[in-house]
């Protein structure tokens, strides 16, 4: 682990979060886009986090193998995934968007959902936010030493 | 008498040293808090001082014959897993206002460390007769 990789792990949390915030506000946008078939029809999308791991430190590791291995190095978004949440159908003939049958679709957003979620990702990137700052008055204070 | 630079120093390089490696762990946990199934580690930072300090205590084994191996207590510096005190749903024991405490404290542990190290310097910059 190189000296300064604290910077990265917090880097990449923030951006993992802030991706978090844009499919949140994505979502938050499209919860009233109507279609007039499921198949147009927005859906909710959420990402899926991950933990990144340095491999060759593992492999370079004297621990012989029994050890838990190494800690993580940061974070980062491996997909994202659409809400299989079944899509709000609606009676309303009048509407310009209406099918043959008077139907129209909204999306499966649920709106309180997507703000807690917006609230747990801005918490989330506080905290990172919190961390790099701190790591940073670390670094200077050392690299300060002695004079 | 010489004067012996790590001597005086005495346990807070390797505090430093501990202090950043578990900052890195638990910087790593918080940057993981959403992470599904990711498992929270720590580094035991009493035990590792103490392995440091070549002052292990034994959790050693009894031999009772000589073909008998002399196991240990494990490494004490090595990353061990957290134990939550509510596991959430996605598998994640991540528990972000304890991560932040920790955190704190240890920057604190380091910084500490840190300020008694310069002041070690300034001492030794004065009994060398520099301006210290």
């Amino acid at each position: 682990m190189s000296f300064f990789s604290m910077f990265d792990t917090a880097g990449s949390a923030m951006t993992a979060q802030r991706l978090r915030m844009n499919v949140t506000s994505s979502n938050l946008a499209n919860a009233d886009t109507v279609s007039s078939s499921t198949g147009e029809t927005y859906r909710a999308r959420q990402p899926v986090f991950e933990a990144v791991y340095r491999q060759e430190q593992a492999a370079a590791g004297g621990n012989g193998g029994a050890g838990i291995g190494e800690a993580s190095t940061g974070v980062r978004v491996r997909e994202i995934v659409e809400s299989e949440a079944p899509l709000q159908q609606q009676y309303n003939p009048n509407h310009p968007m209406a099918n043959e049958e008077g139907y129209i679709f909204k999306p499966n957003v649920n709106q309180m959902e997507e703000m807690a979620n917006l609230i747990s990702a801005q918490r989330s990137y506080e905290s990172n936010l919190e961390v790099f700052n701190s790591a940073k008055q670390m670094y200077m204070r050392t690299l300060q030493m002695g004079r | 008498m010489a004067i012996s630079v790590d001597d005086a120093l005495g346990v807070h390089p390797q505090a430093m040293k501990l202090a950043h490696q578990r900052s890195q762990v638990i910087g790593a946990n918080l940057a993981n808090a959403d992470t599904p199934n990711y498992k929270a580690r720590d580094i035991d930072f009493e035990g590792a001082m103490r392995a440091e300090l070549g002052r292990r205590e034994g959790l050693s084994m009894t031999t009772t014959s000589e073909g008998h191996l002399a196991g240990s207590g494990g490494n004490p510096g090595e990353l061990q897993y957290r134990v939550p005190h509510q596991p959430s749903i996605d598998g994640n024991t991540v528990e972000a206002a304890k991560e932040q405490t920790r955190f704190s404290e240890n920057s604190m542990r380091y910084m500490a460390s840190l300020q008694f190290v310069e002041g070690t310097f300034s001492t030794l910059n004065k009994a060398a007769g520099g301006q210290g």
